[in-house]
C-alpha cells in the first residue's frame, strides 16, 4: 500500500457551548486505505466527518487534505476537491429520480451553465449525455441499481436509499469517501451487499474510504486501519486484530467485567 | 413509460417526447392554438392573450417557488417591473425587439435584488421579505411621478416588429403564444439539465446540496434572476395587453393569484402552469356567467352575488391542499398511469 497520507487530522477541537464534541483529536488517512471510526453513541464520529466536509468549523486544529489545509473553505468547494459523503439520516432529494440524484452528484464538475441548459443544445446534450454513459456504466452497474433508476427516490424502500445515496457519492468521482453508517438499520444480506460495494470502490476505484460504522463484525472484517473515539478523545488508533485486544476499547464498549463475551 | 417501449442509445431515452403518439397529441394541440383565432370571437382572443400571459409569468413563478422552493408573494411586482421597463423603452423611442428583452432583464435585475435575503431567510420568512419587495415596487411606482406617471399610470405606446403592430389584438395573441410555447420549452430545458437539478436539489435538501457542491447562493440568486425574468417577458406583453398601466394591475392580490394558479396546476411540475392557469381561467369564465344569470334571476339581491368568485376561488385553493397538493399535474400523472395499463391493473 501507498504510504503517503490523503487526509491528515491534527488537534481537532468542537464545542457546541459546554459541550466538547471533540478534543483534540488527531488522526489521518492513507492514501488507498479502508479506515473505520469506531465508538460508542455521542462519541463525535459524525461530528469528526462533519468537520472534514465543513458542515461545522472546528474551534482549534487543521484537517489537511492532500498537504493543503482546507479547515476554512466554504462547504460546496470540498465536493470539487474529491471529497464525497454519505449520511447517517438519508440525505437524498426525495422528489427526484434516482438517476437525477446520481446526475446531482457531478454537479461541481460539469460545465454547463444556465444559458446553455435554457436552449438544451452544444455544451449542455454532450455533458449529459456522457454523464449518463459514465453513470449507467459505472455505478448503476456496480451498485446493482438498475430496476429502479427511474423511480422516485422518496419511494423507494431504506436498504435501496442508502445504495442510492453512496452512487450520488460516487458520481463525484471522489479520491476520498467519508460513509456514515453504511449499514445501519439493514438485514444481514443487506449488510453483506453493501461491505462488497465498499470494498469493491475501495479496490477497484482505488477510493480511500473512512466509515463510521456500529456493526464491529464489519468493521474488524473489511478495515485496515480502525480509529476508537470515546466522549470526544481518541483511545486508540491502530490495526483491526490490535483493537480487538486494546483494554480501554474494551471497557469503553463493554464496560470492566465482560470481557468474555466481548463481540470484538 | 408504455409497455413494448425500447431504447437502444442514451440520447433516445433522454428525449422528452418518448413516443410519435405523445408527438401527434402536441401538434395537435399546437395547430388548435395556432387556428383557434378564426373561430373565436374578439373577446376570446382577447381572454386567450391574457391565459398565455399568465402562463409566462406562472412559468417562472413555478421555477422559483415550485422547483427551488423558496416561495414569493412579490412575483406581480415583477410582472410590473417588466411592464413599466418596455413601456418607458418603447416611449423613449426603443425598438420592441429591444425593449421586450429588456423589460426581462431589468425584472431579473430587481428580482436578484430582492432575491439576496434568501441567503439568510428561507420558508415563511423569505415570503414575508418578498412581500416587501412587493410593496417597496408599487410604491416606487406610485411616488416615481416622472418616470411612471404615479397614481394616474401611463399610456402604453404599441410596438412593432416589422410588419406586426402589437395593438392589433390578433398579432398580439400570436406573439404571445409563441412566446408561452419558447418559455415552456426553456422551462422543461432548464429543469431536465444541471441548473434544475441544482435548484431542485435545494428545495428537497439544501443542506446535501451543498456537500455535493452546489453553491446554493448563486443558484437561489440565479433562480430568482429565471423566475423574474419570466415575469418581466409577462409584464411587457400584460403592457401591450393592457394599453394602460397603472400599479393596480400589479398588486399583492395579483401575486397572490399567480401563487395559487401555481399551486392548482402542480408546483414542481413543467406543466404546471399551464394547467393552473387554464384551470383558473375557465373557472372564471363560468362564475361570470353564473353571477350574470343569479343576477338577473335574483335582480333585488344582487350584492349577495358579489362576492361569490372570492369565495369560489378560495374554496378552490383550500380544496386542492388537503385532496391534491400536489396539483393538476400530479392527478393527470395519475389518471394516465391508470388508463395505461386498464383493464389489466398489474
Amino acid at each position: 500500500m501507498d504510504s503517503e497520507k490523503i487526509i491528515e487530522i491534527e488537534d481537532l477541537s468542537l464545542a457546541f457551548g459546554g459541550i466538547q464534541a471533540l478534543n483534540g483529536i488527531s488522526t489521518r488517512l492513507m492514501k488507498g486505505e479502508l479506515s473505520a471510526i469506531i465508538g460508542p453513541n455521542g462519541a463525535g464520529k459524525t461530528c469528526l466527518l462533519n468537520c472534514i466536509s465543513r458542515f461545522y468549523t472546528p474551534q482549534k486544529g487543521r484537517v489537511i487534505y492532500k498537504g493543503d489545509d482546507i479547515t476554512h473553505l466554504p462547504t460546496h468547494a470540498i465536493a470539487k476537491l474529491g471529497i464525497a459523503r454519505t449520511f447517517q439520516n438519508i440525505e437524498l432529494f426525495k422528489g427526484m429520480t434516482v438517476l437525477d440524484n446520481i446526475k446531482l452528484g457531478r454537479h461541481t464538475f460539469l460545465k454547463s451553465g444556465i444559458f446553455s441548459d435554457i436552449i438544451y443544445y452544444g455544451r449542455t446534450i454532450r455533458e449529459e449525455l456522457k454523464l449518463r454513459k459514465e453513470i449507467e456504466e459505472k455505478i448503476i452497474d456496480l451498485l446493482e441499481i438498475e430496476a429502479i433508476r427511474k423511480q422516485v427516490v422518496g419511494t423507494l424502500p431504506y436498504g435501496f436509499q442508502k445504495r442510492v445515496e453512496l452512487a450520488r457519492a460516487l458520481a463525484m468521482r471522489p479520491e476520498v469517501l467519508l460513509l456514515d453508517e453504511p449499514m445501519a438499520g439493514m438485514n444481514l444480506e443487506e449488510t453483506e451487499d453493501m461491505a462488497r460495494f465498499i470494498l469493491n470502490v475501495n479496490s477497484m476505484w482505488g477510493v480511500s474510504i473512512i466509515l463510521v460504522e456500529h456493526d464491529m463484525g464489519v468493521v474488524m472484517d473489511i478495515s485496515d486501519h480502525v480509529c476508537v473515539l470515546e466522549f470526544g478523545r481518541k483511545i486508540a488508533e491502530g490495526p483491526p486484530a490490535d483493537i480487538q485486544k486494546h483494554p480501554q476499547v474494551i471497557r469503553a464498549y463493554l464496560g470492566e467485567d465482560q470481557k468474555t463475551h466481548s463481540r470484538l | 413509460m408504455p409497455a413494448g417501449l425500447f431504447h437502444e442509445n442514451y440520447r433516445n431515452d433522454e428525449r422528452i417526447f418518448q413516443t410519435c403518439f405523445v408527438k401527434a397529441w402536441l401538434i395537435a394541440f399546437l395547430i388548435a392554438c395556432a387556428l383557434f383565432p378564426l373561430i373565436g370571437s374578439k373577446y376570446m382572443i382577447s381572454i386567450m392573450t391574457e391565459v398565455g400571459i399568465a402562463i409566462i409569468a406562472c412559468h417562472g413563478l413555478n421555477i422559483l417557488t415550485g422547483f427551488t422552493g423558496q416561495i414569493s408573494l412579490g412575483h406581480a411586482a415583477f410582472v410590473g417591473v417588466g411592464a413599466y421597463t418596455c413601456s418607458i423603452l418603447i416611449g423613449q423611442g426603443a425598438p420592441f425587439i429591444i425593449a421586450l428583452p429588456m423589460a426581462g432583464a431589468m425584472a431579473a435585475l430587481v428580482g436578484m435584488i430582492f432575491g439576496i435575503p434568501s441567503l439568510r431567510l428561507r420558508g415563511l420568512y423569505l415570503a414575508i421579505a418578498t412581500i416587501a419587495a412587493q410593496f417597496i415596487i408599487e410604491f416606487t411606482i406610485r411616488r416615481w411621478d416622472s418616470l411612471t406617471g404615479g397614481v394616474e399610470g401611463m399610456y402604453v405606446e404599441p410596438g412593432t416588429l416589422g410588419p406586426f403592430h402589437f395593438d392589433n389584438r390578433l398579432q398580439l395573441y400570436y406573439l404571445t403564444f409563441v412566446l408561452a410555447v419558447a418559455a415552456t420549452i426553456v422551462i422543461k430545458n432548464i429543469v431536465r439539465a444541471r441548473s434544475g437539478r441544482a435548484f431542485v436539489a435545494i428545495r428537497d435538501r439544501y443542506l446535501a446540496a451543498e456537500v455535493i457542491g452546489v453553491h446554493v447562493f448563486k443558484y437561489r440568486l440565479m433562480s430568482f434572476a429565471v423566475s423574474s425574468f419570466f415575469a418581466g417577458i409577462a409584464g411587457a406583453l400584460l403592457a401591450q395587453y393592457l394599453e394602460v398601466i397603472t400599479h393596480e394591475s400589479f398588486t399583492i392580490h395579483q401575486s397572490i393569484d399567480y401563487l395559487a394558479m401555481c399551486i392548482i396546476g402542480g408546483l414542481g411540475h413543467v406543466l404546471g402552469g399551464i394547467y393552473g392557469v387554464g384551470f383558473w381561467f375557465i373557472l372564471e369564465r363560468i362564475l361570470e356567467v353564473v353571477t350574470t344569470n343569479l343576477n338577473t334571476a335574483f335582480p333585488d339581491h344582487i350584492t349577495w352575488f358579489v362576492s361569490i368568485k372570492e369565495i369560489v376561488f378560495g374554496c378552490v385553493i383550500v380544496l386542492f391542499l388537503i385532496f391534491e397538493p400536489d396539483g393538476l399535474a400530479a392527478r393527470w400523472r395519475t389518471i394516465r398511469a391508470y388508463w395505461k395499463l386498464w383493464p389489466f391493473s398489474y
